[in-house]
């Protein structure tokens, strides 16, 4: 390949017609109307291509993306979906030179927040010496009252802020905000960068672009040294802290918890006992030591912090206060975002530091002072007014205050009366950057996210991943829940640049890995998985024999129909109602309870479900009889598939015990409770065949007896055989066999009240005959196995 | 003047709830005027911890934890204070601009700054404007923020009637002012935010009155409960002001203080978190004692 290429045709074509906007920097584009050099090898690599080719390769990039499950939650007025990762298939690329200043003067930035929060949650001197109007701390919700004089454990404040930066008209990088609570990104950072560098594979692999994984292995180290790892001190446990499966960004940190190997807790999963934070687990209660939260703090602790707060661990701000914890942000950090901090910023590191911002941020002004407030009224045409107290990145959520305020034409009085409650900023002009339209190259204005870590070296800067790119020419339609798109960040090298892995260099001591005991919450979404995913089994089972039948006979009429469709009633299904309304409420309590235990789920495994989602909806028209039958076997091959990819492909931890126990258990309940309906000396002709069916055993029974099934083989097969796995003997002593391998059963000691009673079922079943398993029997085993599943919350999932 | 005093406090759980986590803020803080001469606070069933603390505004604090499932948890405070009767002050306050200025030369973030009390706070957002608006007509002619104060509270003690169980403690001031009904945690609440509106700094103080009045005089509307009342900053030289809307009286000899804060949420005297599945009750007594 040449260095210049500008004489290919190829390259022509993709650089033909794009024209950057009068006035406004390009990335791509200098100022001498060439592109810029770190961009040349990247565009003489696409400009061989041919369009289908592209096409090809940005599919190829997207179907990665949609394969591994990449989404986030987008939220409209009442309700939230999930979305595909939208991403622009053109990298943005920023000279190394460049980029190297860039990361300095951030990392400034980065140092001088933490002096600010340090000062914000000690001594108040910059409040006190009248640098920071009080008003915007003392009425700042970000502030923490509960965390003020709390040192924290690490001895740092911030270890994992992001910036928001973009490149003015002038050609300067502005920061545009600060994240320092809990940023999110730096996950589809990754994704973006596996995308594009599968999409552009050949030319990736010799380009001279920073990896990535560098930045995450040094990061998760320093984690791990926090915890005490570095002193062998077993009970140093990191975990990452989120809000749950409704939060946008859940993805990336489930995500992130399976990239680094530290596990993924909720709110719930965790306690405070005597000044420590523990997780609970299968197998008691365990310490954790590092806590990297993803969630915003006024949620974290209900008792001291907001207390409507479901999501948070009571006692959280305690164990912080005990010294036992350290938090990755500190709680409170929040009130670094807040935007009119920007006004005053400029003159808090000439305080603090004696020099100004190496990289200005973008020009704001506080209305709660008089001169300031003026500026913004005489210059009202080129700002953007908006609420002093805000947290959001600028381009998040539109301000609609004051247009309402402008287009009402009381703006002036608006001001005057907000005053301390707004800041007047800049309009913001972004530098554009080249984005696939329709094939072709268009200029968009872009902004970059830039993640910074602290390590025992100091800040550690994520070498490029994530930039922001509009749809519209428009900088204000930057946002992702507007329709923006996420780009790659490639920092281009003059020289080959370090291949990175996660993996430690030779020559360090490998990680442990840490010893990981399931949280119980996870333990309980596991088990509920595997009752789910079984019963939706059972509920499809039962609508194929009534639709066989019906397919048959031509009209439900008779003893048979009547006593399948009491059966459904018995299990809340009418069938009345279509497949979709039987089988769907409970196919997404599986999704629900499969969705929080996406960290240690198999990609495949997810994918078979949401897959077995799609299908039904797409079944839920067949026709009576016939059709139905057809689709409750596409269904019920789903579902075989489903439980194939989860048995088969989990590890056998703790964790697929308890989803085979849920299975099991669920099993051995349906199918006592169908003999206990089909096998009944009343029941009408026809109803042992049935529960053959039903069991999925009529190979079986042609097999093992050769004749017409009696009350007695029927029996004797799905209650009593020891080796049919649909049998209830069957699932219980599989049920025994998981919990000898469950914690708490090693030990030589009493039988816990679950042992105690699974024993007691297993006797009920495994100690009898075909002739004394009476109806009210096989009804009493039901209830067992019932009382069975609430001892098991009792003993692990508490 | 002594005191004696008994709160009890109680919960019951229709299911047995696991993990409980509670922050009492039940013993009397230490505020000028009053001095707690012995406290106890006895928490039944006995707590598997307990920590005793204050918080940011200095008030005492009482962290619990109980780690078997709890049915029902009492919390009983026997405490001896001593009250000073309060003198009558000349009201020496600015005027509402002055008041302004004064607070802006005071830049501090310590638990005493008055920066803390104007703000919105958890449970007061900005005052709507019907309230800004009553607000502002009561104080009209208030020449001092002492004088607005005043007026306020007589204004508000006009348009509300006091009636128990008319709101519960999730109703909000807008809804309590908009009912013109409600008890003392209304009253507190709106008139913080009344004055909040006027640019008073204003807080809220949790205590007891005492329980039987002294000889000939009325019994006083929230005694039979935990009470409550204002604080607001009348400038640098008068300080912190004290003012009962519910009875519209100057806070004096009978109002003992237990918590301050900006609203409820700061000072409310059991604050849980306990993972339940049925339902609960709960119970308040109060007795407050003059000792011979």
């Amino acid at each position: 390949m040449t260095r210049d290429a500008r004489a290919t045709p190829g390259r022509r074509a993709l650089l033909e017609g794009y024209q950057p906007l009068k006035g406004v920097p390009d990335e791509l584009i200098g100022e001498d109307g060439r592109p810029r050099a770190a961009w040349g090898d990247l565009i003489a690599a696409l400009s061989a291509m041919t369009p289908e080719e592209l096409a090809g390769r940005h599919a190829a990039a997207d179907r990665y993306l949609s394969d591994a499950g990449v989404f986030y939650r987008q939220y409209e007025q009442e309700s939230s979906t999930t979305r595909d990762w939208p991403m622009s298939h053109m990298p943005v690329l920023i000279d190394r030179a460049e980029w190297e200043e860039i990361a300095a003067a951030l990392t400034e930035r980065a140092d001088l927040l933490e002096k600010v929060m340090a000062d914000l949650y000690g001594p108040g001197r910059l409040v006190a010496g009248g640098h920071l109007p009080p008003a915007l701390v003392a009425g700042n919700p970000e502030w923490l009252r509960p965390m003020v004089g709390v040192q924290p454990r690490s001895g740092h404040y911030l270890h994992y802020v992001a910036f928001d930066i973009g490149r003015g008209p002038g050609g300067a990088w502005w920061v545009l905000g600060d994240r320092c609570q809990a940023p999110s990104g730096a996950g589809f950072a990754l994704e973006n960068r596996i995308a594009t560098a599968r999409a552009y594979s050949e030319h990736y692999a010799r380009a001279n672009v920073e990896r990535l994984a560098g930045f995450f292995r040094r990061f998760r180290d320093a984690l791990m040294e926090m915890g005490g790892a570095a002193e062998g001190r077993p009970e140093g446990r990191v975990a990452i802290m989120t809000p749950g499966p409704a939060n946008a960004a859940y993805f990336e940190h489930a995500y992130i918890a399976r990239y680094l190997g530290v596990p993924l807790l909720e709110g719930d999963d965790m306690v405070v006992r005597g000044g420590q934070l523990m997780v609970r687990t299968v197998s008691g209660l365990r310490p954790i030591s590092v806590l990297w939260r993803r969630l915003d703090a006024t949620w974290a602790d209900p008792l001291e912090l907001d207390e409507r707060s479901h999501i948070g661990t009571p006692g959280l701000v305690s164990a912080l206060r005990a010294g036992g914890l350290s938090m990755v942000n500190a709680l409170g950090s929040g009130v670094l975002e807040t935007r009119a901090l920007l006004a005053f910023l400029p003159r808090i590191s000439e305080l603090i530091d004696g020099r100004p911002l190496r990289m200005p941020n973008i020009a704001t002004w506080w209305c709660g002072g008089a001169e300031e407030r003026a500026y913004v009224r005489s210059h009202a045409g080129r700002m953007t007014v908006s609420s002093a107290l805000s947290t959001r990145a600028l381009f998040d959520a539109g301000e609609t205050a004051a247009e309402t305020a402008r287009s009402e034409g009381n703006f002036e009085d608006w001001l005057e009366r907000q005053g301390g409650a707004l800041v007047g900023q800049e309009a913001v002009s972004l530098s554009t950057t080249p984005a696939f339209e329709g094939g072709r190259l268009v200029p968009r204005p872009m902004s970059l996210r830039i993640f910074l870590a602290r390590t025992k070296d100091g800040w550690q800067v994520m070498p490029g991943g994530y930039a922001r790119i509009g749809r519209e020419s428009r900088p204000a339609e930057l946002a992702l829940q507007r329709g923006g798109l996420a780009a790659d960040v490639w920092v281009v090298s003059k020289q080959p640049v370090q291949a990175e892995t996660m993996l430690p260099a030779s020559g360090d001591d490998p990680l442990r890995l840490q010893p990981s005991a399931l949280p119980s919450r996870a333990a309980d979404n596991l088990f509920w998985l595997g009752r789910y995913i079984e019963r939706a089994e059972m509920i499809v089972r039962l609508w194929r024999a009534w639709h066989v039948r019906l397919a048959e006979q031509g009209a439900a009429d008779g003893p048979l129909f009547a006593a399948l469709e009491a059966h459904l009633a018995a299990r809340g299904v009418s069938l009345s109602a279509g497949l979709d309304d039987a089988v769907g409420p409970v196919l997404q309590s599986a999704i629900g309870s499969a969705a929080h235990v996406r960290d240690r789920f198999s990609l495949d495994g997810w994918l078979a479900l949401t897959d077995l989602e799609r299908t039904l909806s797409e079944v839920s028209a067949a026709e009576p009889g016939d059709g139905t039958v057809r689709a409750a076997s596409t269904l019920l091959r789903m579902i075989a598939a489903f439980s194939g990819l989860v048995h088969e492909n989990m590890y056998r931890f703790s964790g697929w015990r308890f989803l085979s126990i849920g299975r099991d258990l669920e099993r051995a309940h349906s199918v006592a409770r169908l003999l206990a309906d089909f096998a009944d000396p009343e029941a009408p002709d026809g109803a042992l065949d049935l529960a053959i069916e039903l069991g999925d055993s009529t190979m079986s029974h042609r097999r093992r007896y050769a004749a017409a099934p009696t009350r007695a083989t029927v029996l004797d097969l799905l209650a009593l055989d020891a080796l049919n796995p649909r049998a209830v003997a069957f699932q219980l002593t599989e049920v025994a066999e998981h919990v000898s391998y469950l914690p708490g059963a090693e030990r030589h000691r009493q039988l816990s009240p679950f042992q105690r009673a699974l024993l007691h079922a297993q006797a009920a079943v495994q100690g009898t005959t075909p002739g004394a398993l009476t109806t009210e029997r096989l009804n009493a085993s039901a209830e067992e196995v019932a009382q069975l599943s609430t001892l098991l919350a009792e003993a692990y999932f508490r | 003047m002594l005191y004696d005093v008994t709160l009890r406090i109680a919960y019951n759980y229709d299911s047995p709830a696991t993990g409980g986590r509670h922050l009492l803020r039940m013993i009397p803080a230490d505020v000028p005027g009053q001095r707690l001469i012995a406290a106890g606070l006895e928490i039944s069933p006995r707590p598997s911890e307990r920590l005793e603390r204050k918080d940011f505004f200095n008030n005492r604090v009482t962290e619990l934890a109980f780690d078997a499932p709890l049915a029902k948890v009492a919390f009983t405070l026997r405490a001896r204070i001593e009250r000073q009767a309060q003198a009558a002050r000349l009201d020496a306050s600015p005027s509402l601009p002055r008041l302004a200025a004064e607070l802006a030369a005071q830049p501090q973030l310590t638990a005493a700054s008055p920066h803390h009390f104007l703000p919105p706070s958890p449970r007061l957002g900005a005052a709507p404007k019907a309230i800004a608006a009553f607000a502002a007509e009561a104080a009209a002619d208030a020449a001092s923020a002492g004088e607005a104060v005043a007026a306020v509270s007589r204004a508000l003690h006009g348009h509300m009637t006091f009636e128990a169980g008319a709101t519960h403690v999730g109703t909000t001031f807008e809804e309590a002012f908009e009912g013109r009904r409600g008890v003392c945690q209304d009253y507190t609440h709106i008139m913080i935010a009344m004055l909040r509106s006027l640019g008073i700094p204003a807080g809220y103080v949790s205590g007891f009155l005492r329980t039987e009045p002294p000889e000939g005089q009325p019994r006083l509307e929230g005694a039979d409960a935990m009470h409550a009342w204002v604080r607001a900053w009348c400038g640098a030289a008068t300080g912190w002001v004290e003012i009962d809307p519910t009875n519209d009286m100057a806070v004096g000899g009978d109002h003992l203080t237990v918590a301050i804060g900006r609203d409820y949420s700061d000072v409310a005297p059991v604050r849980g978190a306990i993972r339940l599945s049925g339902a609960h009750g709960s119970s308040q007594a109060v007795d407050v004692i003059p000792v011979e």
